[in-house]
């Protein structure tokens, strides 16, 4: 197996101008979209089945200019697949089309997906889209096809401030770690990393420093970052005491052998 | 306060509808099954009933999901794994679907089988099986139509969505549904047939799996208050729905006698009197219909 590789995706030095975007459409063969008017610059709108990378903008821009921005009045970031170390879309695919690749990324194979979409129900970032173009889902394939030939993914190869970084997961985590001490260091307190450790659905390959909590960018705090299968017990337990309570019922009623009144409370009389 | 940032899968009418013939399938066959254990002799008329609705029913279950899906030729890579070198059958016992699936083949086979007895029963030809195993083999198809007709609320909560995924009450709602929706509907043909003490039996039982069911309706809108997220669950046209679903839950708790009725409609004439006795199975099965309805879409908007 080659090493687990990830993106380290730096928001802090995002400048928005969507190079990554446009390099995974170009490499990808993804077709452009019309432009979303949305209450921002951010054009694009969401990830989805012809959008794989997505920059999210979030003017809050002050009312009145006070101290220096420190990166706080915009923030951008480069939203992607977060190819989860524990994915809720890969364990809910019926078909098994979601697999892991031997380079630890998350894939959706093509010609194995048959667009049931409960991937889509199961992500909890929004992440995956289903087209109507091809009518399975798509997401970011990190790029599979360049990484088998020795490449880098195309986004991180464009991005010209080097906010996505590529690269073995184990050094990227060393360089946040590196980059997130730069920045409490100088103060900016409301740097964090998000997905870096195993709070978040085990640990993202595409993890992120962030200028806000999560919540921010649309992305689940620990507490909400859930997977599907936490509720298969409770729902299989619930239908079985309901099958019992249920068949029991059956038997009160259907050992009755009176005629029916109209006052329910009478125990039931004949034999059973 | 769980907050939610996923997108929706966009299931709509053709998995409204296999909600609805999921719980109707299975609770008929449940339900039929429950009328020979426990019944008395006369019931078995409207058991052999709930046999011969039970598997046509079924049948349009997987034409309705298979239309659903992106590529429905490809059904089948629900069952056999398509991936290159990964062959073999494909089964994930964390994914309702997958499993959903299987149990959905399984069943059909009981339910055709089911339906040939009872289909023979029925022209008064003999089956030449013994009683007794034949109970034991509808026994067999009753825990898999409960499990057909409580998986598809399992599959809603095993996801990230909002209220799907903020409760797991869900399996248990949707069977206690179908079994109201189903006990209604062999109430209304026990009618039908003037089978007077069957339908009676049927009308008390519908009435003890409403009170399960409004039960799990409490419990998921507290779960779901937890959440936050009842403003979700009532928005904009959606609390007709739920009108819909209180009346259909008030039609089999007061287990309205069929019969009764017909006679209180005698008056009007022969038509109004059929008519109102068939009211109460059109209510109840309306309101199974909007529950699902409900769930399914205010999650989604």
């Amino acid at each position: 197996m080659a090493q687990p590789v990830g993106f380290f995706t730096d928001t802090s030095i995002c400048i928005g101008c969507k190079a990554c975007e446009v390099a995974c459409k170009e490499w990808n063969r993804l077709p452009g979209n019309a432009p979303r008017f949305l209450d921002s610059y951010d054009n694009t709108g969401s990830l989805g089945a012809e959008n794989w990378r997505h920059v999210q903008f979030h003017e809050r821009v002050p009312d009145a200019a006070s101290s220096a921005g420190n990166g706080q009045a915009w923030l951008m970031m480069s939203d992607v697949c977060k190819h989860c170390q524990q994915a809720s879309c890969m364990e809910v695919c019926p078909t098994g089309a979601i697999i892991r690749t031997e380079f630890d990324t998350v894939f959706i194979q093509q010609d194995v997906c048959n667009g049931c979409r409960y991937c889509i129900a199961a992500c909890p970032f929004g992440v995956i889209g289903f087209s109507e173009r091809t009518n399975t889902v798509h997401k970011c394939t990190f790029c599979y096809d360049r990484l088998q030939a020795g490449m880098m993914p195309a986004c991180a190869q464009a991005c010209p401030t080097q906010s996505i970084k590529f690269g073995p997961l184990a050094d990227l985590h060393k360089l946040a770690d590196e980059r997130l001490a730069t920045l409490h260091a100088q103060g900016i307190t409301n740097a964090q990393l998000y997905g870096r450790d195993s709070s978040v659905y085990g640990g993202l390959n595409a993890f992120f420093l962030l200028m806000d909590k999560p919540e921010t960018y649309g992305l689940p705090n620990p507490q909400n970052a859930t997977l599907p299968r936490r509720n298969n017990a409770g729902g299989y337990i619930g239908a079985l005491v309901t099958a019992v309570l249920g068949g029991l019922g059956a038997l009160v009623a259907f050992r009755n052998r009176g005629r029916k009144t109209d006052t329910p409370a009478t125990g039931a009389e004949g034999q059973g | 306060m769980a907050e939610h940032f996923a997108a929706s899968p966009n299931w709509t009418w053709y998995i409204l509808g296999y909600f609805f013939l999921g719980g109707v399938t299975g609770g008929t066959y449940a339900v039929a099954t429950a009328l020979r254990l426990w019944g008395a002799p006369e019931d078995e008329r409207i058991a052999r009933i709930g046999y011969l609705i039970a598997f046509p029913v079924l049948l349009v279950c997987p034409i309705l999901l298979t239309l659903d899906l992106g590529k429905p030729l490809r059904f089948w890579h629900m069952l056999v794994s398509a991936t290159p070198d990964a062959g073999g059958l494909m089964f994930k016992t964390v994914s309702p679907m997958s499993v959903g699936s299987w149990a959905l083949v399984i069943y059909g086979i009981f339910a055709f089988l089911s339906f040939v007895e009872a289909f023979l029963g029925v022209t008064n030809r003999t089956v030449r099986v013994p009683r007794p195993w034949v109970l034991a083999f509808n026994c067999v198809g009753a825990v898999l139509g409960l499990f057909v007709a409580s998986y598809t609320g399992v599959l809603l909560s095993v996801s990230n969505q909002p209220i799907w995924s903020d409760s797991w009450t869900l399996g248990g709602l949707f069977l206690a549904s179908g079994l109201t929706g189903s006990a209604a509907l062999l109430a209304a043909l026990a009618y039908h047939v003037r089978a007077v003490d069957t339908e009676g039996r049927l009308e008390r039982a519908d009435g003890l799996f409403a009170v399960l069911e409004l039960a799990w309706i409490v419990f998921l809108i507290v779960e779901v208050g937890i959440a936050g997220a009842l403003s979700r669950l009532f928005q904009g046209g959606y609390p007709a729905l739920w009108a819909l679903v209180a009346i259909g839950l008030i039609a089999s708790l007061l287990g309205l006698s069929r019969t009764r009725l017909a006679d209180v409609g005698a008056r009007g004439g022969a038509r109004l009197s059929y008519a109102l006795g068939l009211a109460p199975a059109v209510v109840i099965l309306a309101g199974v219909f909007a529950l699902r309805a409900a769930i399914i879409f205010t999650a989604q908007v």
